[in-house]
């Protein structure tokens, strides 16, 4: 079976359908909106397609070897990164479209008023091991 | 793992104990506490009648579990444990236990993980370390799956067509970890073959055999794919492959031709040739020809292609790739292929780095990388 990375970014996606920025929203709808993600997440492991997640701190920098004996050089934080990761969720599942359908109930947590937030996530192929047979 | 003949016993196992009256489901998880307890106890306290051990150990698992278990579902089980009248006696366990795993509403992935776990007495966490997946996860997809079976009735199970699908990916599909899909799928489709007489089942047995064959030559350093043209033929299996080729006359002979008779016709020629120059590719085109007739399908046009290039020369294989799907997995690299043999080596190196951003393994991607960094002479 194959596995996808589901990625939900803090920036550089397209606007969300329920275009309210979360620093708006209601203590209650913050606490409907991670519910609805951490039901997702059980509903995975329960239907055995689930296999790792983890959400991001903001806070990063990129980072590079700069020769031998040196330290490592840092840049950041991501000040003008346009794309940051905010989460992802590695899952295992039996076809490409069974993906994009639970991306985008993944994509339908509540937002303001409780109205689903319609996020863009991005789907991701993980490569498979190459097949035995191909001639 | 084991030596002891432990996972040959499972099927065997599970039956007794539906027999007993036990669901299929149920015996199924009480036979998979008693081989996880086996792994651990056998290695250093071998029991002197193992089928017996099982048994015993399964039904007192089961037993546990009806104890420890409020559900009205095992309950219901408990009243049932009276032998079914219906059970017939002379049927094969094994069969059966393939059949029913193979079951056509289950989708693929939990029909091999069953297959795995029941037919081939694996544990829940093998199968899971193989496929890189949390064990939890796996344990709730075959749970799902045997209560999918359930659902739809055990007395309608797969034929022998869905049981060799699912053999058939399972061979495919390239894991390998500390448990051996590859050699797993070939024990459990030779043991289907001793218990059943289809022409298929040893088509099947026969193209695992000869591909088998060819595995130490398939990979160099650091996992490198090696293609078939460049393979040391001095480390194929010579002993498998004979053995494949005796299994796969017999199967043609019998003149009931499918799918995988006709595939492994090909790989026994390959397996029969001193080098790529001196393959017999004409009658490989023709085993693709009658196989495009079987499958109708656009990854066999392909390889079809390739073979026909090697026939008759790679501008006859290009017209080849007229009508197919460009979305079919490798056809970039197949394309950058025929156009490197045809000379046209600016256009293959472009076409074999568009294969290598299409790759979908990793393996995969960097030999396409090689190849358009080769024909662009940055690397001898």
């Amino acid at each position: 079976m194959p596995k996808y990375l589901l990625l939900k970014h803090y920036r550089g996606g397209k606007a969300p359908l329920n275009d309210v920025p979360g620093d708006r929203w209601t203590e209650s709808e913050w606490e409907a909106h991670v519910a609805y993600m951490d039901d997702f997440a059980d509903r995975l492991r329960d239907s055995g397609e689930f296999v790792a997640s983890a959400a991001l701190s903001m806070d990063g920098e990129w980072v590079r070897y700069d020769g031998e004996g040196r330290p490592p050089v840092t840049d950041g934080p991501f000040a003008e990164t346009k794309d940051l990761v905010a989460g992802w969720m590695l899952i295992d599942v039996d076809s490409y479209e069974r993906a994009l359908a639970l991306a985008s109930d993944l994509s339908a947590a509540p937002g303001a008023g409780g109205n689903p937030l319609g996020e863009w996530l991005e789907v991701r192929p993980v490569m498979e091991p190459a097949p035995t047979v191909t001639e | 793992m084991d030596g002891t003949g432990l996972r040959e016993r499972i099927p065997h196992v599970v039956n007794t104990l539906v027999r007993r009256g036990l669901s299929f489901a149920a015996a199924e998880d009480a036979v998979q506490s008693a081989l996880v307890r086996a792994v651990e106890v056998w290695p250093h306290d071998p029991p002197r009648n193992p089928t017996g051990w099982l048994i015993t150990t399964a039904w007192r698992a089961f037993l546990d579990q009806v104890r420890s278990d409020e559900s009205r579902a095992l309950r219901e089980e408990r009243n049932a444990m009276e032998p079914r009248p219906g059970a017939a006696p002379s049927r094969d366990d094994t069969l059966w236990l393939y059949f029913l795993c193979a079951h056509p509403a289950l989708t693929p992935g939990s029909a091999i993980a069953l297959t795995l776990r029941a037919v081939g007495g694996l544990t829940t966490r093998q199968i899971a370390e193989a496929y890189l997946v949390p064990e939890a996860t796996m344990a709730q997809r075959i749970s799902r799956a045997k209560q999918r079976i359930a659902d739809r009735g055990l007395d309608r199970p797969g034929s022998v067509t869905t049981v060799l699908r699912v053999l058939y990916l399972l061979f495919n599909e390239g894991y390998s970890g500390d448990i051996d899909l590859a050699a797993e799928a070939v024990r459990l489709t030779r043991q289907l073959a001793s218990r059943i007489d289809e022409p298929e089942v040893s088509g099947l047995l026969a193209l695992m055999l000869l591909h088998h064959a060819r595995r130490e030559a398939r990979t160099g350093a650091g996992g490198r794919l090696v293609p078939l043209s460049e393979q040391d033929r001095r480390l194929w299996d010579t002993a498998l492959i004979r053995e494949g080729i005796d299994i796969l006359q017999e199967a043609l002979a019998r003149d009931r031709r499918g799918e995988y008779q006709v595939q492994a016709a090909i790989a026994a020629l390959h397996a029969d040739a001193p080098s790529t120059e001196e393959t017999d590719w004409p009658q490989i085109v023709e085993w693709y020809d009658e196989l495009v007739e079987l499958t109708g399908s656009d990854v066999v046009r392909l390889n079809r292609a390739v073979a026909l290039g090697e026939a008759e020369g790679p501008r006859t294989g290009a017209a080849a790739l007229i009508g197919i799907d460009t979305a079919t997995p490798r056809y970039a690299a197949v394309s950058a292929h025929l156009h490197e043999r045809a000379g046209d080596l600016d256009l293959a190196a472009l076409a074999y780095t568009e294969a290598a951003r299409r790759a979908t393994s990793e393996a995969e991607r960097v030999h396409l990388e090689r190849r358009a960094v080769r024909l662009r002479g940055a690397d001898g």
